[in-house]
């Protein structure tokens, strides 16, 4: 066992973990932080993505014990996050879901992809989030969702608001 | 999906790395983004005794200018690159060939040095720095040294790293000489291993050129034909096509129409765009 030492969520996290374990694991597992989703287990699916050090991470290509000393944000930690209170609007309206397992991830990614490439537009969209799979929704709503999302944090921006 | 035990080490200084990865009766790996190991350890496809994080050598971070050219340390990740650390036209040639591997999520943490110690025959990088003419550094327990990447590179996931070696970055020679590029990969989805890439460079108009096919042979490899080709006249149309054939047919057989048919389109769509340049 290895002792890691996280910044997870805003708070200071100490635990033992066995070098095997995955970033994924360890945050569903042992942090009882269960909006994290496990599709693959292998960098495919991007169903467990989450942020590591301000980064959109796949967090079942990472070794818990790799992120010594770094700050995670799982998706209930973006709970109040004023771009992910947009999002995730923008996803009930635009019917960005529907059985929900890959959502976690959509959202962190769209969080992401927002924040560096402001109201993108749909083929942009397309292109950032090609590495999420969803199995239900055939992906229309989940980029009108994205793209929507963008152009109102746009306007509110414009308009001087805080998101 | 889930990895077989294994014991974790996280040095920071590189001949601790090495001795740590050359530990007698062992069979260790390198980790620095994990992006390609980490799926191979869930897979249990990599079984190793011992990992060893590299990920926080300071000796393998950075990117400067040196003696006419770039050095570029190995931890760089795709992400770094596609966002423009890279300065000037290399910069650009890079940048476009890291925005299409695989998705940000990865690209956030898979590192070029990664990418060219694994020698995976479809990776991106191995053949972009091939067509760079770089060469790589190497750091081990005999100390360092420093070999062209064609060399480096010997087939299938199989470089000149010893057990104990750290590949520490690249160097890039002729960073203020214009460059002219053009690269082409086509890939049936994103994330996937590619089916074809190609890499065509020329420093200068008529100067020298350098095309490479990768995805194709067991690593990428240079098109001597295509080169000539490109210096001796740029505005050749069929004999380029008949110099592409004349190359492609070297690594592919050309019963198997619908790859001959792919690489020779991707050949000539790198070379037209740098030409377009």
């Amino acid at each position: 066992m290895t002792l890691l030492t996280i910044e997870l969520n805003g708070a200071r996290a100490a635990h033992d973990v066995e070098p095997r374990q995955t970033l994924a694991d360890f945050l569903r597992d042992s942090c009882r932080l269960t909006a994290t989703h496990l599709g693959c287990e292998h960098g495919a699916c991007g169903a467990c993505t989450v942020v590591v050090d301000g980064k959109p991470t796949r967090s079942c290509l990472r070794l818990a014990v790799m992120c010594n000393g770094q700050s995670v944000q799982t998706l209930e930690g973006l709970q109040n996050d004023p771009m992910m209170e947009v999002l995730r609007r923008c996803f009930h309206e635009c019917h960005a879901l529907q059985c929900g397992f890959c959502t976690p991830g959509m959202l962190v990614m769209a969080r992401d992809i927002l924040m560096r490439l402001p109201n993108p537009d749909e083929k942009t969209v397309r292109h950032q989030l090609s590495g999420h799979i969803c199995r239900c929704t055939g992906y229309a709503g989940i980029v009108n969702a994205i793209v929507a999302a963008g152009k109102e944090i746009g306007r509110s921006k414009t308009n001087g608001s805080q998101v | 999906m889930k990895a077989a035990p294994f014991d974790y080490a996280a040095p920071t200084t590189l001949s601790e790395a090495s001795k740590l990865l050359a530990s007698a009766g062992m069979t260790t790996a390198a980790i620095a983004g994990g992006q390609s190991l980490l799926p191979m350890l869930n897979l249990r496809v990599a079984l190793p005794g011992l990992v060893v994080d590299i990920a926080r050598l300071e000796d393998l971070k950075g990117i400067e200018a040196a003696r006419d050219g770039l050095r570029v340390g190995a931890l760089t990740t795709h992400a770094a690159v596609e966002d423009g650390a890279i300065p000037g036209d290399i910069g650009r040639f890079m940048q476009r060939v890291a925005s299409t591997i695989s998705y940000r999520t990865v690209r956030n943490h898979g590192t070029v040095g990664g990418s060219v110690a694994l020698a995976d025959p479809a990776a991106d990088w191995p053949g972009c720095l091939l067509a760079l003419g770089a060469r790589v550094r190497i750091a081990g327990l005999n100390g360092a040294r420093s070999q062209a990447i064609d060399e480096f590179v010997r087939g299938q996931y199989a470089t000149t790293l010893t057990a104990d070696e750290i590949v520490v970055g690249f160097d890039l020679p002729g960073a203020d000489t214009p460059l002219r590029w053009g690269v082409c990969k086509v890939v049936r989805k994103s994330g996937a291993f590619a089916n074809s890439i190609a890499y065509a460079v020329s420093r200068g108009r008529g100067g020298p050129a350098t095309v490479v096919l990768a995805a194709a042979a067991d690593r990428p490899c240079l098109l001597p034909t295509v080169a000539d080709r490109i210096e001796a006249d740029e505005s050749a149309g069929e004999p380029l096509l008949a110099a592409i054939s004349k190359d492609v047919a070297a690594h592919v057989s050309p019963n198997d129409r619908y790859l001959t048919r792919l690489h020779t389109s991707t050949v000539m769509r790198a070379v037209r765009e740098m030409q377009n340049r």
